[in-house]
């Protein structure tokens, strides 16, 4: 029968798929969700207090890179899961972009053994939409979805050759997959150095134009409508990328998108003078394009916010700017990032969360990001008011590149529970008042 | 009377520099164009000191500009084309700013062909770092022998017309000139195609054309920037010939001058690219030479200012 039972008492319960939002108590039974409501009586159950905390579904972040295998010097599954723990995050996809890359089943199944042993946060992997993300030939789609890849996607490269993109779209949509594009057409410039504008032109950098990210968007979405398939635009930085987006859906095509909180929390002037931290791939855009991508948040044209945690290691990052890798680390910084929208008036609680649970868990056809009875026990306690500062050399995550040091932010994870484990407990932490 | 000192421990650009930072450099540099013209041309203001001079990039003129400059200023001067050492070996940048550090030099002259490397490099030596070109960033001495270029001739900056004409996109000296005239007074112009014009650059303060008829009217100083070689057949203009014949100088388009305006370039020249070889060499209207004089007095100029002792602290406290 069932094992350990835990009650969670007096927390903020916050479920997006139900717009259930009150305080009560939730009963987890074992690795389940039992109850939830108000005065649950349990008396064999360990207590758990949560006044003055949410209790939300755990975190699904649709976009990571974890560098196993290949770099695991940089990230490890192990220090990726640890990392993803610690910012409420208990299911994560992985980028294929490893070394050798997710385009094979033997590499998705490695993956799988790998999570199951360091047994933290779920990791789900994508697999590669061409072998060795070459961009030419299509990989073993039906093999690998079946193996338990989630998407297919070239990661952090486009998928630029539009026939190519034509037959992958067409082809998932035989397997129902999912096809996720890193949209920069990358002719019209380096990928992810410097937005074009008065910012690059002073430093003397190769800007790239933000159409670049628009074009290969637009083109999807034609490819989208002739094959029908489903597709999912990576980290939007750009207005009118999210009003294509929003014109697609108006139209009713099966097309979702997500962004990274780089591109709603900071603009290209965070580049100062050659930071590297802030080089990311699409680059920061101007602040025009930043409220865009809030407002889009805001109305849902933007359905999830995903880390796009990219660990770099120093001698990626030490560098000149332009031989510098593109991507920050942001599993440990998600939740307060995000709830800036929140704080800042932008968006309700909920709504962040919806961005952060269930609506990436829809896009994958998870079972995952819902606070309901049956539903896994994965879960977040958090103190959305609580402030800190963000300090990068107490990530977990092995590289600590992200231009986010001393970052004042509001909202501290307490808590995160997998299948009715704790995998992250906050050492030492009051609640204020 | 001496003007303001000069509080900075690096040139890594204009950009920063005041007015008076400026005019301090030039003046002095001045007094080094005399002393430049005698037999005896060796000052001990360096003396004991050591110079760097760590080029990443190809370069003959800059370096031995560089290099004339620091001996006739009594330091010792070593050159090092690192191009085509360490880097084939894969050192990085960082690696080869510390093992150059640990050598203790007083000043190290870095050109490299990334924008940001030369500050980068700066951030880890203890010594005073001169950028002498970092990719399409700033040449901060290239702007300063222009400037007292057109000072000694013209006896001012404010006021005056320049347009800088060509490969603005990729310049550093374009860059590094905009912000030195545009500080000192002067009015800037850029005039080239838009392939050759970086985004939003009227927001570094210049008006911008893209014919030169317009562009060169009225002006007193035409500056032509270098075409380089590789841009030339059809990626950012589709010939040279084409090229020549709207955007090259020659005496049909210099007219649209001011009657007296002069010509300058940052050298070295293409002929009957950007310039037409008449104009270049008219030895009333180009100040093509005099430029390459300059640029030793006001390298001795900068080394004199940086090369000096600045106390235990080094003067670490300003950057």
């Amino acid at each position: 029968m069932s094992g350990l039972r835990q009650l969670f008492r007096n927390a903020r319960l916050i479920d997006p798929e139900s717009g259930h939002d009150a305080v009560g108590d939730l009963l987890v039974a074992d690795t389940r969700i039992a109850a939830l409501g108000r005065d649950i009586a349990c008396d064999d159950a360990e207590i758990v207090d949560c006044s003055g905390l949410c209790l939300a579904p755990g975190l699904v972040d649709m976009r990571v890179q974890l560098r196993e295998p290949g770099a695991a010097h940089m990230e490890s599954i192990e220090s990726g899961s640890q990392a993803a723990a610690a910012g409420g995050v208990t299911t994560m996809v992985a980028l294929p972009n490893t070394e050798p890359p997710v385009d094979d089943v033997a590499v998705v199944e490695f993956i799988a053994r790998r999570a199951r042993e360091v047994r933290l946060s779920k990791i789900h992997t994508y697999a590669a939409a061409t072998k060795k993300l070459a961009g030419k030939e299509l990989t073993e789609i039906g093999l690998l979805a079946q193996s338990g890849a989630v998407g297919f996607t070239d990661g952090v490269t486009a998928i630029a050759n539009a026939l190519v993109m034509r037959r992958i779209l067409s082809y998932a949509r035989s397997f129902d997959q999912l096809v996720i594009q890193h949209p920069e057409e990358p002719s019209l410039g380096g990928a992810g150095e410097v937005t074009e504008g008065e910012t690059a032109t002073r430093l003397g950098l190769a800007g790239t134009t933000p159409m670049a990210e628009v074009i290969m968007v637009e083109r999807d979405l034609r490819l989208v409508e002739i094959t029908g398939a489903r597709y999912h635009a990576a980290h939007l930085s750009t207005g009118e990328a999210v009003a294509a987006i929003r014109r697609a859906k108006e139209a009713g095509l099966p097309v979702t998108c997500d962004t990274a909180p780089p591109y709603f929390v900071l603009n290209e002037t965070a580049i100062g003078d050659y930071r590297t931290f802030a080089k990311l791939s699409p680059p920061l855009r101007e602040e025009a394009d930043r409220q865009a991508i809030v407002d889009a948040l805001a109305d849902g044209t933007i359905d999830a916010i995903a880390s796009d945690h990219a660990p770099w290691d120093q001698d990626s990052k030490r560098l000149p700017f332009t031989s510098a890798s593109c991507g920050i680390v942001g599993l440990e910084t998600l939740l307060p990032l995000a709830l800036e929208l929140y704080h800042g008036g932008r968006l309700s609680l909920i709504d962040v969360l919806r961005r952060l649970t269930v609506n990436p868990a829809a896009i994958l056809g998870l079972d995952a990001g819902r606070m309901k009875p049956g539903a896994p026990a994965d879960l977040v306690l958090f103190d959305p008011d609580a402030a800190w500062r963000i300090k990068t050399d107490a990530f977990r995550s092995k590289s600590k590149n992200a231009p986010f040091d001393g970052r004042p932010v509001k909202g501290q994870v307490v808590r995160t529970i997998v299948d009715g484990r704790t995998i992250f407990q906050l050492a030492g932490y009051q609640r204020a008042g | 009377m001496r003007k303001q000192a000069f509080r900075h421990r690096h040139l890594l650009g204009i950009e920063g520099l005041t007015p008076d930072d400026i005019n301090h450099v030039l003046d002095l540099a001045d007094g080094y164009v005399e002393l430049s013209r005698q037999a005896e041309k060796k000052r001990a203001t360096l003396r004991g000191r050591t110079l760097i001079n760590c080029f990443f990039e190809n370069s003959t003129r800059t370096r031995t500009s560089f290099e004339v400059a620091g001996k006739r200023l009594g330091a010792d001067v070593i050159n090092m084309a690192v191009a085509v050492s360490s880097m084939k070996k894969g050192e990085t940048l960082i690696d080869t700013a510390m093992t150059l550090n640990a050598m203790r030099p007083d000043v190290l002259v870095v050109r490299h062909p990334e924008s940001g490397a030369v500050q980068l490099l700066a951030e880890k030596v203890d010594c005073a770092v001169i950028n002498a070109g970092d990719g399409s960033h700033e040449h901060p001495t290239q702007a300063l022998l222009d400037a007292l270029t057109i000072r000694r001739r013209k006896g001012r900056l404010g006021g005056l017309v320049v347009a800088i004409c060509g490969d603005v996109l990729h310049s550093r000296v374009a860059r590094s000139n905009i912000a030195l005239l545009n500080v000192m007074g002067a009015r800037v112009r850029v005039v080239a195609p838009r392939t050759l014009l970086p985004a939003a650059v009227e927001r570094l303060g210049v008006e911008v054309f893209h014919d030169m008829a317009a562009g060169l009217k009225g002006v007193d100083i035409v500056m032509m920037l270098r075409l380089q070689l590789e841009r030339m057949h059809g990626s950012f203009v589709p010939s040279t010939r084409e090229y020549f014949h709207f955007f090259g100088l020659d005496y049909d388009k210099l007219k649209l001058a001011k009657p007296d305006a002069l010509i300058m370039h940052p050298g070295p020249m293409n002929r009957g690219v950007e310039i037409g070889s008449e104009v270049a060499d008219d030895i009333d209207r180009s100040l093509i030479r005099q430029q390459v004089e300059m640029g030793v007095a006001v390298r001795m100029a900068c080394l004199e200012i940086l090369g000096q002792d600045r106390g235990p602290d080094n003067g670490r406290v300003l950057k």
